[in-house]
């Protein structure tokens, strides 16, 4: 039973993660039909600001929004310097269409070689801001610590705070008419440039979110060449597919789904499983029901 | 404004994809309340000509000139401001909004709120107004009883009256309409009809149509293009006598 419980708490929180790296990289598909390989690389930079902030400040709860509004900033900058100009160029061509998403695997390695450049390709610590021993339930500690438990809850208020944006603001309604139809958003006075920004602008505060999350609530370490930080693309992007893609509910869906099952590998089976089972599980929604947990099958329709 | 000045004016507009020739030198003139139908056979330029005029095509060459005054080609985004508005050919709603917030979408330059503050929640008096706004174009369509409704689960006619009515909330002086009969039967032809003769009372209305009766019908003046040109305009009882434009029609089997 209590296995099961810390199988639960184990599959949510890493889930939990995941949803974040999944929203960052669903905002980016929505808004200019990128996948972003790079948000992996956005989200390491942004932890390492974050490092820097927490020597700085020494308060990890003020280094968190600080390294995600420049997350933010800096997704914006290179949707802006980056990828307009790329997806103004790639209309024709044998690669047309797919450079902007080349160019972000590239993108990505050029941000952890700078990083490597600027910190060292050596581990950099950041201190968990709370404890990281488990609660305790009777006689056993359980698979839900302090830190985890404010995880949780702080990507919970995100992942809210994002639904009002998108289900009850202007900008929201914006956001979201600009991803189904570019022409009758624009034809409505939308200034579709602007808002595809924003959204970047979002992606990279979500993906700067999950970064330092992921980093204080595993072992605190970071290098340029971090395998925590592959993961959480991988996971992101299985995640997100899984979830549909074009939804930010079906890739919260798709994250907990998969932490879910993840963590029950790994405590049922084997940690060495958990990969195999990860590519299995989107191998097999890609051929069930290719438009994922909540996306449809007509899709968009331009 | 002199109601004598032409509204909208567009000159020698030339567009090309790729080398491909798509307009040629065509011209096109919009007076006030006056309703001009741009048609001609399939391929011929119609959409381009909306597109350019939409700022969703570039010109390679070309003047554009609105209420008298020669400006640069509006981008697609200044258009509502301007007072211009569209609809697109085939493009439905957004299927997972409601009828009342798809229109909604079409007065946003109604919305005073700036993007900083309206993250923070919708004003609230300024939503207020745009529903009432939304709601008042529904019901120029007859379409109010439909608010609530999810936009996909409209019947094809009603998206289309929707669709409509969320190029109306913006107030226009210009009502573009591409193909606005494609695809409804004779009695909504028939509604259709008599409702954009209505809105000349308000505004001018130019329309692209495969529809020759809706053309007859609804249009002043007419622009006949084929193969990017125009070949024939003028008065729509003219033109259809024009021998120009019977042999373009007879010529491509439409």
């Amino acid at each position: 039973m209590a296995q099961f419980i810390n199988m639960l708490l184990i599959g949510i929180g890493a889930g939990s993660i995941y949803a974040l790296m999944a929203i960052a990289m669903v905002l980016v598909w929505r808004s200019t039909r990128v996948i972003n390989f790079a948000q992996a690389g956005m989200a390491l930079l942004s932890t390492y600001i974050g490092f820097e902030l927490v020597q700085k400040t020494g308060n990890f709860w003020i280094a968190l929004p600080l390294a995600m509004i420049l997350g933010a900033f800096f997704s914006a900058v290179i949707e802006i310097l980056l990828i307009r100009t790329l997806i103004r160029h790639s209309t024709s061509g044998p690669v047309a269409g797919i450079v902007p998403i080349i160019a972000t695997l590239g993108l990505l390695g050029l941000i952890r070689a700078m990083i490597g450049f600027i910190w060292g390709n050596q581990d950099i610590q950041i201190q968990p801001p709370l404890s990281k021993v488990g609660f305790k339930l009777g006689q056993e500690t359980i698979a839900l610590s302090p830190m985890n438990l404010l995880v949780l809850l702080t990507v919970l208020a995100m992942v809210l705070v994002l639904g009002f944006i998108f289900q009850k603001t202007s900008l929201g309604l914006s956001l979201r008419a600009s991803a189904y139809s570019p022409e009758i958003a624009q034809l409505a006075g939308i200034r579709v440039g602007a808002i595809r920004t924003i959204g970047w602008a979002i992606a990279g505060a979500a993906g700067a979110a999950a970064g330092l999350l992921q980093t204080v609530n595993g072992t605190g370490a970071v290098s340029p060449d971090s395998l925590e930080f592959s993961l959480l693309l991988t996971f992101g992007f299985i995640a997100a597919v899984i979830g549909g893609l074009e939804s930010l509910p079906g890739a919260v869906l798709g994250a907990v789904v998969l932490g879910l099952v993840l963590a029950c590998v790994q405590i049922y089976i084997s940690g060495t499983f958990v990969f195999v089972v990860a590519f299995a599980l989107l191998l097999l929604v890609l051929l069930i029901r290719p438009q994922g947990f909540i996306g449809t099958k007509a899709g968009r329709r331009a | 404004m002199s109601t004598n000045t032409p509204l909208l004016q567009a000159e020698r507009v030339s567009v090309s994809f790729g080398g491909l020739r798509a307009l040629h030198d065509v011209y096109l003139q919009l007076n006030h309340n006056e309703v001009v139908g741009v048609i001609g056979p399939n391929g011929a330029g119609k959409t381009t000509l909306f597109n350019a005029i939409c700022g969703l095509v570039t010109p390679d060459s070309g003047t554009f000139s609105f209420e008298g005054k020669q400006r640069s080609w509006p981008r697609t985004d200044q258009l509502a401001e301007l007072g211009i508005a569209r609809t697109l050919q085939g493009v439905g709603l957004f299927p997972d909004l409601t009828v009342l917030e798809n229109v909604m979408i079409g007065a946003q330059k109604f919305a005073k709120t700036g993007l900083i503050s309206a993250s923070f929640g919708r004003n609230t008096k300024d939503e207020a107004e745009l529903m009432d706004r939304a709601m008042t174009a529904l019901e120029r369509v007859y379409a109010g009883a439909l608010a609530n409704r999810r936009a996909n689960t409209l019947s094809y006619p009603d998206t289309k009256r929707v669709a409509i009515a969320r190029a109306l909330v913006s107030e226009p002086q210009v009502l573009m309409l591409d193909e606005p009969a494609g695809g409804l039967g004779p009695q909504d032809i028939e509604w259709m009809n008599g409702f954009i003769r209505n809105l000349t009372s308000h505004m001018s209305v130019l329309i692209v149509e495969h529809h020759m009766d809706v053309v007859m019908s609804v249009c002043d003046r007419l622009y006949v293009l084929n193969f990017g040109e125009v070949i024939s305009s003028g008065v729509s009882d003219d033109v259809r006598r024009d021998p120009a434009v019977i042999a373009a029609y007879l010529g491509t089997g439409a």
